[in-house]
């Protein structure tokens, strides 16, 4: 028998009141809970790029680059769990050759390329061109060529040029914000619109996942810092530091405001599907979202970077302090994604049950395939530190 | 009483709910009248649609499913649609504990505003010149974004083909001038199927005599599948 | 204009260009015909074979069934609904047998008794207690009940 089937008959037995008969599958599984994360991610990483950049935060200049290349690598990884998610995985450059315009995800394409081309890629090689240039007469072999394909040509680097690199690097960081914005509060507006499902379909949704996607980047900068500094042994700038911190503590604040604002007025209008959606959070999701999501993901964060504005220990305890909250603030995000997407299906559209859900290990909607797509990006961001070494890079003006 | 007057100069004439729809002016324009009194819950329809349209029979896919509500005394609610009603329905509540029951068969709306055409992102479904929504199995990808949009839970990813499926309201049937398989099966003539644009046509008639009601109405999906005696409670 | 940009102006028009090129030549012959879908999916749809052929074709080798039918409490119900979709046995009836649906169970789908069932539409019996040690067709006929 078809080992689909078994999972099936499984869920089947396992449905608490009353779904209806197609319901029993999850339609969207971790992939679909990866997408959302890792675009956020992407958001979140370039926006604090941006934040030194056109908000001049001279502080937080030893990340600029780590946070664009941050950025490049895992929105290089963000289409590919949606690609394996689909039924017809070959047909997916239909989505760009006939795009239906009234649905939000056929817009998704057009505003990904938009962001990896012209944005990402864009401010990326204005800001390396020069030393594109400059490595690719210092270098040998294959790594001379790449370098030299790369400079598409142009070995201009006399300072005019260079102050030209600056120039338009700094309009595209300004054209990214708002593009950051719509990639990502247009991912909200995915599940947001979706009237049908009332765990979505909320205003809130797309400020949501945005303000939830500049958390897990920034946090996931800091992290990737730490650990940069730690593997090459350099002593870490605390004051950059501090500041990422800094603006992590308020951005959560921001963040937590907005989801409990979401729940509460939820809660308050009690509408119809209000009992369902109550249970749902006290049952279904009652380790997901407040332990895993609320508690260890935003509280704890939350009280340590608040604790950490008020009284700062030892540089060794705080930097220990900043990974881990870090790492909580990814897990927590994480599972917010989770919550929503797997969440939103696991009651009934009928509101008088729940189907339930398991993780299977293998396949490509399993675990491991799941941790790959995870892990992808951090393999790709190791090459581009080493292809493209920011400490390598000759000083720039920004 | 001028005001009045400007006030409905530029007011709007709203549509009923019922007529939600904008038809086209010509040609045929399909939709469903089920008659909840007269459906004896056999299960025929369900049957009937899963052999004629290929549906696996695995009881996770369906474009056609019956449901039992029933209301309790204790003022508690029970659905039950075991293999989407297919092998008939066994009464498990006891007589004495019921306050009310009744069957109500359920099948894609056809919704003339139709929330999962709106969201597919390639295409691939949509609604045919005739008003019935269909999907373009050799174009779809498979996102399942349709799935979540559906209010009425009544598409579902076919497990081989590895596209979306649902309801064609018997297209091919329709087109060779047949009825669709559940409403030719149906063995009380409780559903019937038709043009809306023809005010002559039963179900024309169907929606004009009786007080027919859609499903959800609040989500405004301009619904073509219009129910008689339909309890409130059903959702 | 620095040289930088009008190199990268000059691939975007390339980029920009090779994707209309793409676009034109992947999209299906009838998109966009009667909307923003392959008009040809209709045609596609429509030629589907039909499975139930519906009661008026029997009477062509089962007329006396059809009129016995047609005289009893069970003229409205297909035959296909008893006895299972027609399609090859009205071309093969030697080889393609149709299925007789004889057990208490079949029966039952509709005459059990249930509250949620309609008393006007149907008739119900006890189906445990009604002569329980027999077929139901032992008794009724089930082309004129
Ligand atoms: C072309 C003539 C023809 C048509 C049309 C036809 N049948 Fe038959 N049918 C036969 C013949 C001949 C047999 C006897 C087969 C045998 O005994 O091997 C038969 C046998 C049957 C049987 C008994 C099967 C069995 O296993 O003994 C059923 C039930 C039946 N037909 C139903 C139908 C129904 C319902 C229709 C209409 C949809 C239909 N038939 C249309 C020729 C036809
Ligand atoms: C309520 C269900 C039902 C309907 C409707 C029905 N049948 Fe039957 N039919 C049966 C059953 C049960 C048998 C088996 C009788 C038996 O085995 O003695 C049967 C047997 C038959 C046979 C075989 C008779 C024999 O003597 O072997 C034929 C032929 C047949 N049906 C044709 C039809 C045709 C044609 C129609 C439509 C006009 C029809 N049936 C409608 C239930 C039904
Ligand atoms: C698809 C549903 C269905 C099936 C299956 C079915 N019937 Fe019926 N039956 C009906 C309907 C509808 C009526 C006519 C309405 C009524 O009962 O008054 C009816 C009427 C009857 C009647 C007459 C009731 C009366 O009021 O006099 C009898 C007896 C009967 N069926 C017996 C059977 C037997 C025996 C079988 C099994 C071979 C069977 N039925 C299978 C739906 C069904
Ligand atoms: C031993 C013969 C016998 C068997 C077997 C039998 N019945 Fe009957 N049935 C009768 C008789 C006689 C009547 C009429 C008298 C009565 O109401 O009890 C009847 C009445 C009915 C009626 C009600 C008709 C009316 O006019 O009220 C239905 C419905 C019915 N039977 C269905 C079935 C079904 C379904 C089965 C199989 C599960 C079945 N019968 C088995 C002999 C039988």
């Amino acid at each position: 028998m078809n080992p689909q089937y078994d999972q099936l008959y499984q869920a089947l037995t396992k449905v608490v009141g009353y779904i209806y008969p197609n319901e029993i599958e999850l339609n969207w599984s971790i992939l679909i809970v990866l997408y959302p994360y890792i675009t956020g991610l992407v958001a979140g990483a370039f926006i604090l790029a941006s934040l030194e950049r056109v908000f001049n935060v001279n502080a937080l200049k030893p990340t600029y680059v780590i946070a664009l290349l941050t950025s490049f690598a895992f929105l290089l990884v963000a289409t590919m769990p949606l690609i394996f998610h689909l039924g017809q995985p070959f047909r997916a450059w239909e989505i760009m050759i006939t795009p239906h315009l009234t649905s939000a995800m056929a817009i998704f394409g057009f505003v990904y390329i938009w962001y990896l081309m012209v944005v990402l890629v864009l401010e990326i090689w204005f800001d390396y061109r020069r030393d594109l240039v400059i490595w690719s007469n210092e270098s040998k072999g294959v790594k001379k060529w790449l370098y030299k394909i790369l400079t598409l040509g142009v070995y201009d680097i006399s300072p005019e040029a260079v102050k030209w690199d600056e120039k338009l690097g700094y309009i595209v960081t300004v054209i990214g914000i708002p593009s950051a914005f719509l990639l990502h509060g247009y991912v909200g507006f995915i599940f947001g619109s979706i009237k049908a499902n009332p765990w979505w379909s909320t205003v809130m949704m797309p400020i949501i996942f945005l303000f939830s996607a500049m958390v897990s980047g920034i946090a996931l900068v800091m992290v990737i810092y730490i650990v940069i500094n730690y593997i090459r042994k350099q002593k870490i700038d605390m004051l950059c530091l501090d500041t990422i911190a800094k603006y992590l503590f308020y951005i959560i604040i921001i963040d937590f405001t907005m989801e409990s604002l979401d729940q509460i007025h939820r809660f308050y209008e009690a509408g119809e599907s209000f009992e369902i959606i109550s249970l749902l959070m006290s049952g279904k999701l009652f380790f997901t979202l407040l332990i895993m999501q609320i508690f260890i993901g935003m509280l704890i964060p939350l009280l340590a970077l608040g604790f950490l504005q008020f009284y700062k220990p030892n540089e060794k305890l705080r930097r220990m302090i900043y990974l881990v909250t870090g790492i909580l603030v990814l897990i927590g995000i994480f599972f917010m994604r989770w919550n929503v997407v797997i969440g939103g299906q696991l009651f009934s559209k009928s509101f008088l049950g729940f189907t339930s859900f398991k993780l299977s290990l293998i396949g490509t909607e399993g675990f491991l395939m799941a941790s790959i797509w995870l892990v992808v990006p951090f393999l790709i961001l190791a090459a581009l530190l080493w292809l493209f070494p920011p400490w390598k890079k000759s000083p720039s003006e920004h | 009483m001028a005001g009045t007057l400007a006030v409905s100069a530029v007011l709007p004439s709203f549509n009923a709910v019922l007529f939600a729809a904008t038809k086209p002016k010509k040609g045929p324009w399909y939709g469903i009248a089920i008659d909840i009194e007269k459906c004896i819950g056999c299960g025929s329809c369900a049957k009937t649609c899963k052999i004629e349209n290929d549906v696996p029979p695995e009881p996770f896919f369906f474009r056609s499913w019956v449901e039992q509500y029933t209301i309790k005394k204790d003022g508690s609610i029970n659905v039950v649609s075991p293999n989407g009603g297919i092998d008939g329905f066994t009464q498990k509540i006891p007589d004495n504990e019921i306050e009310k029951t009744f069957f109500v068969p359920k099948m894609c709306n056809h919704c003339s505003k139709s929330p999962c055409v709106q969201v597919c992102p390639v295409g691939a479904t949509f609604e045919s010149p005739e008003g019935v929504v269909l999907v373009d199995e050799k174009y779809c990808i498979g996102c399942r974004y349709c799935i979540q949009a559906c209010p009425y839970g009544c598409r579902y990813m076919h497990p081989t083909k590895k596209v979306v499926d649902k309801c064609t309201l018997c297209y091919h049937r329709l087109k060779k001038g047949l009825n669709p398989a559940c409403m030719d099966n149906c063995p009380t003539k409780a559903r019937i199927s038709g043009d809306l644009n023809d005010p002559d046509s039963e179900i024309s008639e169907f929606i004009r005599k009786k007080n027919v009601y859609v499903l959800k109405p609040h989500l405004n999906t301009g619904s073509k599948l219009y129910y008689n005696a339909l309890n409130q409670e059903v959702r | 204009m620095p040289s930088q940009l009008k190199r990268l102006l000059v691939l975007g028009v390339i980029i920009i260009s090779l994707f209309l090129l793409l676009k034109h030549l992947a999209t299906p012959v009838s998109f966009g015909q009667y909307g923003h879908y392959r008009g040809n999916s209709l045609n596609e749809i429509a030629a589907l074979p039909v499975k139930y052929v519906g009661s008026k074709t029997c009477v062509k080798c089962h007329d006396s069934i059809v009129a016995l039918k047609l005289e009893g409490l069970h003229s409205d119900i297909q035959c296909e609904n008893c006895h299972g979709p027609a399609y090859l046995h009205i071309k093969t009836p030697k080889k393609d047998k149709l299925f007789r649906p004889d057990s208490r169970e079949f029966c039952a789908k509709c005459h059990s008794f249930n509250k949620a069932r309609p008393e006007k539409a149907v008739t119900q019996q006890d189906i445990k207690n009604h002569h329980p040690e027999k077929k139901c067709i032992t008794c009724h006929n089930p082309h004129q009940p």
